[in-house]
């Protein structure tokens, strides 16, 4: 299996782990990445709320740049993956859409460079039964994952709109919570796996991102989970940069790690916590790790 | 949010229904947005309550209201109006057409984000943060805001002094310019 990987803007800075646990994850499961060449900002929100044109060139000219690999392009980031899918929808679907942006970027583009995000790969490509068997594999057999109860949140880009971006239920998704299951940890039931975090609103109105935050956070403790897993890194950056903003704004929480999935998958793999850039959490995971890699030493049950 | 409600005419709704390509006229006020919008309790004026002030013509108000600002385009509106009504892609329009008219409330943060987000990108291809976030402080004002992240971030490596820039900078400079282009055809 092989993709065109569109890494996206965070993934270079405040979200390098999730660059870095991405790629070693699909190197150890044979899945091979091709950057795509000299790729640009896909515009995010900031595009979209700001020029309806530039909204759909700019993810355009990267799908443009991906074709000449005749690859199926992959993103990590969320907002990313929405970006392309949309812009792909668009040039679909309406004509004078296409025209415009054959115009900006001035190079056809058909809109049928197929988009898929990692966790839509690992779970549906790649496939479950897959990743068991890989886990299976393993040389030793203490899994550092066992038993760890973990909150997966989708946030709302994987999932809204669905005609659009979703391959999992867009108000119940399972998809992340069964890769969790096959790595031997156990996923809560929760209600909140799509609610928002605020996104880019914690750059300009943090109040808002707090609250919403402290929501997000306390509903996970209180469905029993010791930590989340997200698979975007503006949930990311949300939960876990601002998760000390947030306990003082609404009442204090206990220190819960937000991970990538990607990280998560790795440990389960048997790759090392540097392996996966575990040490760029703000709210370390070390001594949960290590809580967790100790009872599945001893073979105790927690 | 104006104390009579007045039918003007249907020019605002024409044109938010042509810019966001979906059907405004179609909402009948069942609130669903409304109750499941993450930052309505937030927002000076809630989903629903735009959809009908466009419906009204209320351009003024509309343009120069903190919500439009507020939403966090999480579309969880646009998935579950019963009517179909894309309410972000309403919500984009109507921040498109507020800055265009310089009716955005200057202290109207998410404006002068996107502007400095869109500078970055136009300059070197993709986002530099750093630079990207010096820009916004000096635009919004906000001086101390997120002072404190700094640091932090700096320590784990997730803000760099240097941007990223894309091979293809250039390409995307035109692009910026040819969309601009674009945008001003009536």
């Amino acid at each position: 299996m092989k993709y065109a990987f569109y890494p996206g803007c965070s993934l270079e800075s405040t979200a390098w782990e999730f660059d870095k646990s991405t790629r070693a994850v699909c190197r150890a499961l044979d899945v091979e990445l091709q950057d795509v060449p000299d790729w640009v900002c896909c515009g995010s929100t900031p595009a979209h709320v700001s020029s309806a044109s530039l909204a759909v060139a700019l993810p355009v000219l990267n799908l443009q740049k991906a074709q000449s690999l005749k690859l199926p392009v992959m993103a990590a980031c969320a907002s990313c993956y929405a970006r392309l899918r949309t812009a792909n929808h668009k040039v679909q679907n309406d004509a004078e859409e296409k025209a415009r942006t054959e115009r900006i970027t001035q190079k056809p583009y058909d809109g049928n460079t197929p988009v898929y995000h990692v966790l839509d790969v690992l779970v549906n490509q790649l496939g479950l039964d897959a990743i068991r068997a890989r886990l299976e594999s393993r040389d030793d057999d203490s899994n550092p994952l066992a038993g760890l109860r973990v909150a997966s949140y989708y946030g709302c880009l994987l999932s809204r709109p669905p005609e659009i971006v979703a391959f999992d239920n867009p108000e119940h998704p399972t998809c992340m919570d069964d890769l969790l299951e096959a790595m031997g940890a156990e996923p809560v039931q929760w209600p909140y796996k799509t609610e928002c975090c605020g996104a880019a609103l914690s750059m300009t109105t943090s109040a808002v991102t707090d609250r919403l935050g402290h929501k997000l956070l306390s509903m996970a403790r209180e469905a029993g989970a010791e930590c989340i897993a997200v698979a975007c890194p503006l949930c990311q950056v949300n939960l876990d940069l601002r998760q000390a903003d947030a306990g003082k704004a609404h009442g204090r929480l206990p220190e819960t790690p937000v991970l990538y999935i990607t990280q998560l998958l790795g440990l389960a793999l048997g790759l090392s916590p540097e392996e996966l850039g575990i040490e760029a959490l703000m709210v370390s995971a070390a001594g949960l790790l290590a809580e967790h890699g100790a009872a599945a030493a001893t073979g105790g049950d927690r | 949010m104006a104390e009579r409600l007045q039918y003007r005419d249907t020019s605002l709704l024409e044109e938010v229904e042509s810019r966001s390509g979906t059907r405004v006229s179609a909402c009948f006020q069942c609130h669903k947005c409304s109750t499941g919008c993450p930052i309505g309790p937030d927002m000076d004026l809630l989903s629903s309550q735009v959809m009908r002030l466009i419906q009204l013509g209320e351009e003024d108000e509309l343009l120069a209201s903190k919500a439009i600002w507020l939403c966090a385009s999480c579309e969880a509106c646009s998935t579950r109006c019963p009517q179909g009504i894309d309410v972000a892609a309403v919500m984009d329009a109507l921040r498109i057409m507020a800055v265009g008219r310089k009716l955005a409330p200057a202290d109207a943060r998410g404006k002068h984000f996107n502007r400095s987000f869109l500078s970055s990108v136009r300059r070197h291809g993709r986002v530099f943060e750093a630079g990207m976030m010096a820009f916004y402080k000096l635009r919004s004002g906000d001086w101390f805001g997120d002072v404190d992240k700094v640091p932090k971030m700096l320590a784990k490596k997730k803000l760099g002094f240097l941007p990223n820039r894309s091979g293809a900078a250039k390409e995307v400079r035109d692009v910026f310019r040819r969309a601009e282009e674009e945008d001003q055809q009536p």
